[in-house]
């Protein structure tokens, strides 16, 4: 059944998949996970703090994002940030920001919200007693975080927050709606040039298929190893 | 040392402690008993700061606790505390965790704090244990390292809530004899506990303390053989039954 196909055009295009495609992937997933881990921090210790203004703009912001389409943030900050940019710099057109950098933005603030979700059960799982311990010992708040909850937390977070940098990875494909040459960009680039859907698309599919779960399996053993021993 | 004035605190409208007063001089054991929801662990919490409370007054060395002016972070880590469920930090070492606030809180050198660290962990008998987590370690031994580490900050008074009440008991004694050793040196020591021997030996004064009220302070001995109060001599009667 495979006579009809083409499975060469996967072999002469590889280079051209990998080296602008997938690197381009790569650097957007690290990049935006890298962003969103820290804002997404901020935003966690946003939502946890006793002060309510801090409180209700983390949760109103991180509601927002969750419920918006990531296609619809992709579209919609491609064509407005640049008029945004404009507005707060006052130039006198449209500020240039580029796919890749809005794309990074987009990212970046979507995950946090996710990122901050993850890290706000991660930072309530740690025992009151711990910070109570701390405090006791005559910590101040900030030095209680840094060196009692947050490296617990984070240690309970690590298995969710790459899980969910796995799904990142996914979803960056859909930066194809702003005609970017990712992973998948350049797997549809090719594809529609040769005429090579199926093989492209399938092979687009399996080479997905395989870094998220070779990922998924390294988070796995990852877990055992970081665990404390309680 | 310590002294606490007419303190009463509410959660919400439920008063869970009414007009307490009680004092610990220095060099002086008080141990705090009553039943259980009483407001012991309340009021030691209070002494700290940890917990907070609307009105009377707690002072621990003049400095007032209460006060918002009060450097609260400084005078914590003057005073010592032992926790029911140890509260070792579970992600750090032994040793680590008595170095830790050392080092971060009133910023001694690295080798000067594992020194003092060393030096504690040998006292309560845990040398060898320096470099396990506190996970590895059994009930009591966590509950002596959670006393080295409180002790690591030299403390001015050392204050414990029900240290072995969440202890198997073939591990009380080791956790008790530690702090016999340390009230006959002369440390400051308020103490919430079930443990009447430990009471017996050591406590110069008992308060007993139920529905939030401080219902009798009295001299160790006093308490024991002339209770006042029906309440306590109840408790008295039901806890020394087994």
């Amino acid at each position: 059944m495979f006579s009809n196909f083409d499975f060469d055009v996967i072999l002469r295009s590889l280079p051209y998949l990998f080296r602008d495609g997938m690197s381009f992937t790569i650097t957007l997933t690290v990049m935006a996970g890298s962003l969103g881990l820290v804002w997404g921090t901020v935003l966690a210790l946003m939502r946890l703090s006793d002060f309510p203004p801090l409180t209700f703009l983390a949760a109103g912001y991180v509601n927002l994002m969750r419920s918006v389409p990531l296609v619809l943030m992709i579209f919609w900050f491609y064509f407005l940030v640049p008029y945004i940019g404009q507005w707060v710099t006052g130039a006198s057109q449209p500020i240039r920001v580029g796919a890749f950098m809005s794309s990074l933005i987009t990212f970046a603030l979507f995950e946090a919200a996710f990122y901050a979700e993850i890290m706000r059960a991660g930072i309530r799982s740690i025992p009151r007693g711990q910070m109570a311990a701390a405090q006791a010992l005559g910590m101040n708040y900030w030095t209680a975080m840094r060196y009692i909850i947050l490296p617990q937390a984070f240690r309970n977070m690590v298995p969710v927050l790459l899980t969910q940098t796995i799904v990142l990875f996914q979803d960056t494909s859909l930066v194809y709606v702003l005609s970017i040459t990712d992973f998948l960009g350049a797997a549809s680039k090719i594809a529609q040039r040769d005429g090579r859907l199926v093989e492209m698309y399938l092979f687009a599919a399996v080479v997905y298929f395989a870094i998220s779960y070779a990922a998924s399996n390294i988070v796995r053993s990852l877990q055992s190893r970081i665990a404390i021993i309680r | 040392m310590i002294e606490i004035e007419n303190v009463s605190k509410w959660y919400g409208t439920v008063q869970v402690l009414k007009n307490c007063s009680a004092r610990v001089d220095k060099g002086e054991v008080l141990v705090v008993c009553g039943p259980s929801g009483s407001g012991k662990s309340t009021l030691i919490k209070c002494v700290n700061g940890l917990e907070s409370f609307q009105q009377g007054k707690i002072t621990v060395t003049g400095i007032s606790v209460g006060d918002p002016a009060t450097n609260l972070s400084k005078l914590r880590s003057r005073i010592g505390m032992v926790f029911q469920h140890f509260e070792l930090f579970p992600h750090l070492s032994v040793i680590r965790n008595l170095t830790l606030a050392q080092e971060k809180v009133i910023g001694r050198s690295h080798d000067e704090s594992v020194a003092k660290g060393l030096h504690l962990l040998e006292r309560v008998g845990l040398s060898a244990y320096a470099n396990k987590f506190p996970g590895e370690l059994s009930g009591g031994q966590q509950q002596r390292v959670a006393i080295a580490r409180a002790l690591a900050m030299d403390p001015v008074a050392m204050l414990f809530d029900e240290p072995t009440s969440a202890l198997d008991p073939e591990m009380i004694k080791e956790v008790l004899d530690v702090m016999v050793a340390l009230a006959k040196e002369g440390m400051t020591m308020m103490v919430v506990t079930h443990e009447m021997g430990f009471a017996r030996q050591v406590a110069r004064r008992i308060v007993f303390i139920d529905g939030g009220e401080i219902i009798e302070d009295a001299p160790t001995e006093d308490f024991f053989h002339k209770p006042r109060s029906e309440r306590a001599q109840a408790f008295l009667s039901k806890i020394l039954a087994h």
